[in-house]
């Protein structure tokens, strides 16, 4: 026996009547609705962006090509089931892979689809410009148009994905109530932001660790630069900083921005907020250990400086960041979403019994 | 013109008086304005309706691939008009139809008065499949049995509305009523706003008092716990669901999301698990609990008729009510008004035929050629045989099945049912021809009777054909009733 004979003793019962409480599987609906919004922007970004960086690179061969791809590739998971169906990574078929591959759950039009199945599950929650924004998308995508579209300019198909998102996430701002739901949707968005600037930013690491001699060079620039505007961060980038585009002050910038909102420090202070505001706890107290943890290393971001995280490594930094996130999503999951599921033989037998005990 | 050659043939047609004759006054301003229309007009405002049903969702989903396809009901623009006397007798009709077939679901359940008076024989009702015996003597909240009725209307030549189907356990389509409106006054603000016409926009505000005012006396005052519980998304009818939810500002629940203990319902939210009191379910009988039908239900919840009975939770409509949709009860209903009422029917039946009562079973078999045959307990157009179109492997399979089991058919001579100018698309573009209509109105039983005015109009969009239902090629319209009577 797994599961108690009563699953319910581990959850408070209520006797809430008004029209605040939420469904546990409305919960996790929002939540993952909005995950995948959000990285169905990034992963479009992210393909825009080097894509163009390639066209500066029209020289390179497969090998070369294999080395730029595949780091992209692994960091957007799945490298596996693309090596099922592709010979080698290159443009064409990494870009194919993650924007319209259905056998990959990250790519777009993965993401887009299980983002308005999930938005379907909660139609009655969310506005109807919410659903009829994510509703066109999704039959955009299901149009042969989409495809048309993608062909004859791929930045076009990946501009309209991003504003679909950037609709969608201006909507939620402006039709969604302030209540429970809104967290939810909240933490999808930052803790996937996060996520995905880490990410982006470490594929500097993988791919990009260039040879010496081409520190400081015209593609090490390139790159740089590839790496801000994959996180929509170049123009900020540059008002902060009036000079060139260094390493350094590249990873500090995604990194510790205090007032850029896709930077890490900026995307964990909004889940810091949210979560005390749904499990009510004061500022610095914190529900469970995964919160905890996540709380010490946002702590600990406002102590640290970029040069103490180079001299660790950035590699190891951003995978504290990318566990840390896991374990905080594993702990929403199973905090507000999880219910045991019902065993439909234990509770005919409890309620047999009950009936019995009437008689 | 577009509707100068409409042809009316034989049949009574809704716009227009006889062959070539004029328009019928409550149906003026709708043919003036269509006069003024083009098809290039009608396919820009067709195409917008059509955009906004695929973009807001208004879909169901046709399981023919893996994938699933989204298709809309289609919608035509021409509303369905209904003046408001004739409207009165029709809503008069449909109150003394579910007031009785109330009074009677009270009384099988409990004394069975008519089956001792031999009003209606004792073994056609405790012999019909949706006869629940496991409920009787118990009483439901306020006495009210359907909570929710969608009474299929049709009219025959002469233009005489009959009644051809209760629907008493979980009626659907009130969205499109909803949502047709909603088309129509965007495709046609100008004529909408001179027509007159009366709202439909209550509906949900009167569902959800019905809801309310069914909730457990145990309750008290306190403001129920009032949820919608569909089967799922993968249901032909989630998008009302979750429409009619959304209306009402309930949540809309799975059997998953609700666990019964101690004999109450909770359902298992972010902050644990809080009470319902009242669910207005759209899953039929047998699979709402495992425990007491349908053992393989996974749609369920074990133990949810044990609250239901313990009278912690409401339900609507009750459980029991199908006995009144079998197609046999069906044919005593004119009796059941009388019984019950002491009056008249106002709303006539379809004449039907018991292939149960010898004499009228070998009058079917005669005729079966000629009859349309139906099933007692199906619906959604299946298990029909429609004699005169039917190939004879057809006529002998029924012929079979009925001497098999004769309790399980009625006959019914063919309705031509009322037509309606509908736009038909053709090669030059489109125009409006004749098509088969019915008319659905949905009623609400609480504290009083509550007839929304109009309804759904179903269209057999399939020329000639007599089946409108959206399974079967059916479209519909937006369905007006008037402040007056033209």
């Amino acid at each position: 026996m797994s599961e108690p004979l009563i699953p319910t003793a581990q959850k408070p019962i209520s006797n809430r009547r008004d029209s605040l409480v939420m469904l546990s599987r409305v919960a996790n609906s929002l939540y993952w609705m909005s995950r995948y919004i959000e990285r169905s922007e990034n992963v479009a970004r992210l393909l825009d962006v080097n894509l163009q960086l390639m066209l500066d690179f029209a020289d390179f061969d497969d090998d070369q090509l294999e080395k730029h791809w595949l780091p992209i590739l692994c960091s957007a998971g799945n490298e596996k089931t693309f090596f099922q169906l592709y010979e080698k990574a290159d443009s064409e078929s990494v870009t194919e892979f993650l924007t319209f591959r259905e056998e990959n759950p990250n790519s777009i039009i993965s993401c887009l689809f299980s983002a308005r199945e999930n938005a379907r599950q909660v139609r009655d929650q969310i506005s109807l410009e919410m659903f009829e924004t994510l509703n066109e998308c999704y039959l955009f995508l299901k149009s042969s148009n989409a495809r048309e579209v993608w062909q004859t300019g791929a930045h076009e198909f990946y501009e309209q994905i991003k504003k679909y998102s950037h609709l969608f996430q201006g909507l939620t701002g402006s039709t969604f109530t302030r209540n429970e739901g809104y967290e939810f949707i909240n933490l999808g968005k930052f803790l996937e932001r996060a996520d995905k600037t880490s990410r982006i930013l470490d594929l500097k690491y993988h791919i990009l660790l260039p040879s010496v001699a081409d520190v400081g060079g015209a593609v090490d620039a390139a790159q740089w630069q590839a790496i801000l505007r994959s996180a929509s961060a170049l123009e900020a980038y540059r008002r902060f900083h009036v000079e060139d585009i260094l390493p350094k002050k590249v990873a500090e910038f995604l990194i510790f921005s205090p007032t850029f909102p896709r930077s890490i420090r900026a995307c964990m202070q909004h889940l810091d907020e949210d979560l005390h505001r749904l499990s009510g706890k004061e500022r610095r107290e914190y529900k469970s250990p995964e919160e905890r943890a996540f709380g010490k290393l946002l702590s600990d971001m406002n102590f640290m400086t970029i040069e103490e995280i180079l001299d660790t490594g950035l590699h190891q930094f951003l995978q504290l960041v990318q566990t840390t996130l896991d374990q905080l999503d594993d702990h929403i999951y199973r905090e507000y979403m999880h219910h045991p599921p019902v065993d439909t033989q234990a509770e005919i037998l409890l309620h047999q019994q009950q009936m019995q005990q009437q008689q | 013109m577009l509707l100068d050659n409409y042809e009316t043939e034989d049949f009574f047609d809704e716009m227009f008086t006889e062959r070539g004759g004029g328009v019928r006054p409550h149906y003026q301003r709708v043919a003036d304005r269509l006069q003024l229309l083009d098809s290039g007009e009608h396919r820009r405002k067709q195409t917008a309706v059509d955009l906004a049903f695929m973009r807001g969702g208004v879909t169901f989903t046709v399981y023919n691939d893996d994938q699933g396809t989204e298709r809309i009901f289609p919608f035509d623009l021409v509303p369905r008009v209904i003046p408001d006397t004739e409207w009165q007798r029709i809503e008069k009709g449909l109150i003394q139809r579910i007031t009785a077939l109330n009074l009677f679901l009270h009384d099988i359940y409990h004394d069975q008065k008519i089956l001792k008076d031999r009003i209606i024989p004792p073994h056609y009702i405790l012999g019909a499949k949706h006869f629940r015996r496991e409920f009787m003597g118990f009483n439901v909240p306020k006495d009210i049995y359907v909570h929710v009725c969608g009474t299929d209307l049709i009219r025959d030549r002469d233009g005489n509305y009959l009644v051809l189907e209760d629907n008493l356990r979980c009626p659907s389509g009130a969205s499109y009523m909803l949502e047709n409106r909603a088309a129509l006054k965007r495709a046609f603000p100008d004529l909408y706003r001179n027509a007159r016409v009366q709202p439909v926009d209550n509906y949900a505000a009167d569902l959800r008092k019905v809801l309310q005012y069914v909730s457990p006396p145990s309750l008290g005052s306190a403001q129920p716990n009032v949820v919608l519980m569909t089967p799922g998304v993968f249901n032909s009818a989630y998008f009302e669901h979750a429409f009619l939810a959304r209306q009402m500002g309930i949540p809309i629940v799975e059997g998953r999301d609700l666990v019964v203990r101690d004999a109450r319902v909770y359902m298992r939210t972010t902050s644990g698990l809080v009470p319902v009191d009242v669910i207005y379910r759209r899953i039929d009988d047998d699979f709402l609990d495992p425990t007491v039908f349908r053992p393989d239900s996974l749609l369920g919840v074990p133990g949810l008729v044990h609250a239901y009975r313990s009278g912690n939770v409401s339900l609507a409509n009750s459980i029991g009510t199908g006995v009144a949709d079998d197609k046999v009860v069906y044919y005593f209903v004119p009796k059941i008004i009388k019984y019950y009422l002491g009056e008249e029917p106002i709303l006539p039946n379809v004449d039907t035929f018991l292939a149960s009562e010898p004499q009228d079973r070998g009058f079917i078999l005669e005729n079966l050629g000629k009859l349309v045959v139906k099933s007692a307990n199906e619906a959604g157009g299946y298990g029909m045989l429609m004699g005169p179109w039917a190939s004879k492997e057809e006529i002998e399979s029924f012929r079979e099945q009925i001497l098999a089991n004769p309790r399980n058919f009625i006959a019914q001579h063919p309705i031509s049912l009322s037509r309606h100018p509908t736009w038909c698309n053709t090669e030059t573009g489109g125009r409006f021809e004749g098509r088969h209509v019915d008319l659905r109105p949905y009623i609400l039983y609480g504290e009083k009777i509550t007839v929304t005015p109009g309804g759904l109009t179903r269209v057999a969009l399939r020329k000639g054909s007599l089946v409108v239902n959206s399974s079967q090629g059916g479209g519909s319209k937006d369905t007006w009733v008037l402040h007056s009577d033209s």
